[in-house]
C-alpha cells in the first residue's frame, strides 16, 4: 500500500476535515425532531443541529480511534511484546485540554445566544399579568414577588411588542385546566392563536407537574406554592399534545391534554362561541 | 525484595474457610468480596425489575401491572441499582479489595469500621425490599420529590428513607476508611504520585461522599419529619418549599454520579496499561483531572432543575459549570486512547469491556454536554432522552467497567482464569443489548415521550419494543457471565500468581492472596505502570 506516502500530519488533517464534513452533513440532514410549531422551536432546532454536528464528529472520531487502535495495535497471538514506554507528552496534553475547552466554550456561548433569543434572559417579573388587578395583591408586584419564570419573552423578534393573551393554567392529579380570565372561559384544552404571544401563569393544586409541548420545545414545571410563568408564541396551526413531564402519581402517564393552535380568526370565533362575556373591546383589540 | 513467593493454591485456601464470607470478617479481601457478591444479588433483583418495566412498555397502554405497582417498580429499580449495586460494588468491593494492596498495607485503616460499613448493606437492602410487602413500596421515584413523596405510600416512603440513610451511612464509613488508608497507611517510601490511579480515584470519590452524603441524610430526615410528624419543611400546603428539597437532594445526587463513575475511571486506568503493555499515559494530568472533576462535580447540581423555576442567572451558571466538566473528563479519555496507541493490545474480554466503556461513555458524555445547555434541556428534561443518557453513563460506563474488572481480577481472587469465548459472548451481547435498548430512547425523548410513564402515545410503540428487545439481550447476556463465573471457579485454567504480567502490587503475591496479603514484606512499587520496552524485565 506504499504507493502514495502522505506525511502523517496531512493524513490526520484530511481525516479531521472528513470527520467535520460528515458531522455537518449528519447534523443538517438527519432529523430527529418533531414538527416545529412555536417561535422558539426553529431556534431550538438550529441549536440541535449544531450540537448534533459537533457530537457526531467527536463520537465518530473517538470511536474511530478506539477501533483503529484495537485493530492496528492488537497483539498477534503468540507474541508477547511490550509497547513503547511512552509515559506522556505535554504538548499533546495541552492540545486535548484546549480542544474540548474551546468546543465547550463555543457551545456555551452559542447556546446562551439561543437562550437569549428565546427570551430566557428577560427579567422574570410577572409583567404579563400587570394589567390584571384581580391577579395579585399590590405588594406582590415588585421584583421580589414569588413567581418563578420559565422562558418569559413575549416579544417576537423583529416585530413590535404585542400584548400577550393571558391564560391561567391549573394542574392537578391528573389534568390541566385552562382559564381565560378576559373571556371567562374554562377549558380542558388549550386554544391559542397562531402568531400571537401567549402568557401562561401556572399553579399546581397538589404535587409538582410539568407543562410540556414537544412541538413547541418548551417545558416548565408547575410547582405547588409558587406560580410559574411560561410565555410562547405558537406559529403552526394544528393540534399538539400537552404532556405532563414530572412524575405526579399513578396516572402520570395519562396526564395529557391538547393545545390547538388556530389562525387568529378561528381563535376569535372559538372565544366568541364559548365566552359567557360578550366580546368586549379589550379582547377584540388583543386578537387583532 | 520478595516479590513473588510461590505458594500452592490449596495451601492458601485452607486458611480461608468459606464460612468467613458470611461472618463479621475484618479482612479487607473478604469484605470486598462480600460487597461484590451482595451487589451482584441486588443487581439481579434490580435487573428483573427493569425487565418488568420494559415488559409494561411493550404496549402503549398500562396492561402488565397496576399503575401504582409500576411506580413502585421504577422507584425500586433506580434505588437498588444506584445504592445497592453500583455504589457499593465500584467503591466498596473493588476499593476494599485493591486499596490495601495498592498502598502496601495488610488491611484497611479501620478494619472493624469496614466490616460495620458492609454489614449495614444487607439489612438496608432487605428493609427496602420488605416495604413492598408492608403496604407498598415508595412510588415517588428514586428522587422522592415532595409533595408527591408526602402523599403516596407513607410506610413505603419512610422505609425507603430509612434504608437510604443506612446505605448513606455505610458509604460515609467506607469513605472515611478509604481516605485514611490512602493518606496514612502507605508503605514507607511510597509517595502519593506513585500510587496506582485507582487510589486517586477513590480518594476523590471519598471526598465527594464525605462532602455530599451528609446533606442527603439531613434532607431525608427532614422529609421523614414531613411524612411522620407532619412538619412542613418541603410541604407547600404548610408554607414549605418543594424546590429547596430539589436543591438539597441534587447537592448529593449529582456528585453521586461521580461517586459512581470516578472509581470506574480508576479501574480502567489499571486495566488498560496491563493489557496494552504500555505505561498509563499522562499520570499527572490524570490525577489533576480527577481532582478537577471532584471540584466541578460539587457545583453543578442545579442542572437537574432547569425547569424547576430556576432564575436565569442560576441556569447560566450551572450550564457553564456543567459544560466544563467535559474538559477534565475529555483529558482522561484522550489519555486512555493514548495509552492504547502504539501498544501491544491483547483483545481479551477485560479490554473489550474497557473499550466498550470508552465508546458508551463518550456517547453519554456528548449527550450530557448537550443536556447541560439550558435551551436544549428545557425540551428534553424528564424525558426518555435523559433516561437514555444516564444509562449510557451508569450502565454503558460504570457497569461495563465492573465487568471488565471481573475479567481482569477474577484470576487474582480465585486463582483461576475466566473462559475467554464465554467472556467475548458476554461482551457482545451486553454491548449490542445496551445500544439497542438505550440509543432509541433518545429519539423517544426528543419526540415527546416523558420518563416514568406506564402508558404512552401509540406512535412510540415500535421504538419502545426495539428498546425492550435490547433489554432482553442484556438480560440474556448475564447467562454466559454467570455460567462462566461459577464454572471457572472449579474448572477454569489455573491462573498462577500473575497471569497478565502486571506490575501493580496485588499481582505480586499468590492467587488468591494470603490472609495478610503478602507472605513476606509488602513490595515497594515505585512504577505501577512501568510497562514498555524501556524496562522489559520490570522487576
Amino acid at each position: 500500500m506504499g504507493t502514495m506516502r502522505l506525511p502523517p500530519r496531512i493524513i490526520t488533517l484530511l481525516i479531521g476535515i472528513a470527520l467535520v464534513l460528515v458531522g455537518l452533513w449528519v447534523g443538517q440532514n438527519v432529523n430527529l425532531l418533531p414538527v416545529d410549531a412555536s417561535v422558539n422551536a426553529p431556534l431550538y432546532d438550529q441549536l440541535f443541529k449544531v450540537l448534533f454536528s459537533i457530537g457526531t464528529t467527536l463520537f465518530i472520531g473517538i470511536v474511530g480511534m478506539v477501533v483503529y487502535s484495537l485493530t492496528r495495535f492488537r497483539r498477534r497471538s503468540g507474541t508477547v511484546t511490550e509497547g513503547p514506554a511512552v509515559e506522556g507528552n505535554l504538548p499533546l496534553e495541552i492540545l486535548w485540554t484546549a480542544i474540548p475547552a474551546v468546543v465547550v466554550l463555543f457551545v456555551g456561548i452559542y447556546s446562551f445566544d439561543i437562550y437569549d433569543r428565546m427570551g430566557g434572559m428577560v427579567p422574570m417579573h410577572d409583567h404579563s399579568m400587570a394589567g390584571m388587578e384581580t391577579m395579585h395583591e399590590p405588594a406582590a408586584s415588585g421584583p421580589g414577588q414569588k413567581t418563578w419564570a420559565g422562558i418569559s419573552s413575549v416579544v417576537v423578534e423583529g416585530q413590535p411588542p404585542v400584548a400577550a393573551v393571558p391564560i391561567e393554567v391549573t394542574a392537578m392529579q391528573f389534568a390541566f385546566i385552562f382559564r381565560y380570565p378576559e373571556a371567562d372561559i374554562i377549558s380542558g384544552e388549550l386554544h391559542v392563536p397562531a402568531g400571537q404571544p401567549v402568557s401562561l401563569r401556572m399553579t399546581a393544586n397538589d404535587v409538582i407537574h410539568a407543562f410540556w409541548v414537544p412541538e413547541f420545545r418548551l417545558k416548565q414545571d408547575i410547582i405547588p406554592g409558587q406560580p410559574t410563568l411560561l410565555s410562547f408564541t405558537a406559529t403552526r396551526p394544528g393540534s399538539y399534545p400537552i404532556v405532563c413531564a414530572e412524575l405526579c402519581g399513578a396516572y402520570h402517564g395519562g396526564m395529557r391534554s391538547t393545545v390547538i393552535v388556530e389562525p387568529p380568526e378561528d381563535y376569535a370565533n372559538w372565544v366568541a362561541k364559548n365566552s359567557p362575556v360578550k366580546a368586549t373591546a379589550a379582547s377584540e383589540t388583543l386578537i387583532s | 525484595m520478595t516479590l513473588s513467593t510461590p505458594s500452592s493454591l490449596a495451601g492458601t485456601q485452607e486458611h480461608l474457610p468459606w464460612q468467613r464470607y458470611f461472618g463479621f470478617s475484618t479482612d479487607h479481601k473478604v469484605i470486598g468480596l462480600q460487597y461484590l457478591v451482595c451487589g451482584f444479588l441486588f443487581y439481579f433483583i434490580g435487573g428483573a425489575l427493569a425487565g418488568a418495566l420494559r415488559t409494561e412498555l411493550l404496549t402503549p397502554i398500562s396492561d402488565f401491572m397496576p399503575r401504582e405497582v409500576y411506580n413502585e417498580v421504577l422507584t425500586m429499580h433506580g434505588t437498588i441499582m444506584i445504592f445497592l449495586w453500583i455504589v457499593p460494588v465500584v467503591n466498596g468491593a473493588f476499593g476494599n479489595y485493591l486499596i490495601p494492596f495498592y498502598v502496601g498495607a495488610r488491611d484497611m485503616a479501620y478494619p472493624r469500621l469496614n466490616a460495620v460499613a458492609f454489614w449495614m448493606i444487607p439489612p438496608a437492602g432487605l428493609l427496602l425490599i420488605s416495604s413492598y410487602f408492608l403496604g407498598g413500596a415508595s412510588q415517588s421515584g428514586w428522587t422522592a420529590y415532595p409533595p408527591l413523596s408526602l402523599s403516596t405510600a407513607a410506610t413505603g416512603q419512610v422505609i425507603w428513607i430509612l434504608s437510604v440513610l443506612l446505605l448513606g451511612g455505610s458509604s460515609i464509613f467506607g469513605a472515611i476508611n478509604f481516605v485514611a488508608t490512602v493518606l496514612k497507611m502507605r508503605r514507607p517510601g511510597l509517595k502519593m504520585m506513585q500510587l496506582p490511579m485507582y487510589c486517586w480515584a477513590m480518594l476523590g470519590t471519598s471526598i465527594l461522599v464525605l462532602l455530599s452524603t451528609p446533606v442527603l441524610a439531613g434532607t431525608l430526615v427532614l422529609l421523614s419529619f414531613d411524612i411522620v410528624a407532619h412538619t412542613g419543611f418541603f410541604n407547600p400546603a404548610m408554607g414549605g418549599n418543594a424546590v429547596v428539597y430539589q436543591h438539597l437532594f441534587w447537592f448529593y445526587s449529582h456528585p453521586a454520579v461521580y461517586i459512581m463513575v470516578l472509581p470506574a475511571f480508576g479501574l480502567v486506568s489499571e486495566i488498560l496499561p496491563v493489557h496494552a503493555r504500555k505505561p498509563l499515559f499522562g499520570y499527572t494530568t490524570m490525577v489533576y483531572s480527577i481532582m478537577a472533576i471532584v471540584f466541578l462535580g460539587l457545583i453543578v447540581w442545579a442542572h437537574h432543575m432547569f425547569t424547576s423555576g430556576t432564575p436565569p442567572w442560576m441556569r447560566l451558571f450551572f450550564t457553564i459549570a456543567t459544560s466544563f466538566i467535559a474538559v477534565p473528563t475529555g483529558i482522561k479519555f484522550f489519555n486512555w486512547l493514548a495509552t492504547l496507541w502504539g501498544g501491544s493490545i491483547s483483545l481479551n474480554t477485560a479490554v473489550m469491556f474497557s473499550c466498550g466503556f470508552i465508546v458508551n461513555f463518550v456517547f453519554g458524555g456528548i449527550t450530557g454536554v448537550a443536556l447541560a445547555q439550558v435551551p436544549f434541556d428545557i425540551h428534553v428534561h424528564d424525558t426518555y432522552f435523559v433516561v437514555g443518557h444516564f444509562h449510557y453513563i451508569v450502565y454503558g460506563g460504570t457497569v461495563f467497567v465492573i465487568f471488565a474488572s471481573m475479567y481482569h481480577w477474577y484470576p487474582k481472587v480465585t486463582g483461576r482464569m475466566l473462559n475467554e469465548p464465554l467472556g467475548q459472548l458476554h461482551f457482545w451481547l451486553t454491548f449490542i443489548g445496551l445500544n439497542l435498548c438505550f440509543a432509541p430512547q433518545h429519539w423517544l425523548g426528543l419526540n415527546g415521550m416523558p420518563r416514568r410513564v406506564a402508558e404512552y402515545d401509540p406512535q412510540f410503540q415500535f421504538i419502545n419494543q426495539l428498546s425492550s428487545v435490547g433489554a432482553l439481550l442484556m438480560a440474556v447476556s448475564t447467562l454466559p457471565f454467570l455460567i462462566n463465573v461459577i464454572w471457572s471457579a472449579y474448572r477454569g485454567a489455573v491462573a498462577g500468581d500473575n497471569p497478565w504480567n502486571a506490575l501493580t502490587p496485588e499481582w505480586l503475591t499468590s492467587s488468591p492472596p494470603p490472609e495478610h496479603n503478602w507472605h513476606g514484606e509488602a513490595p515497594l512499587v515505585h512504577e505501577p505502570y512501568g510497562y514498555g520496552l524501556k524496562s522489559p524485565a520490570a522487576s
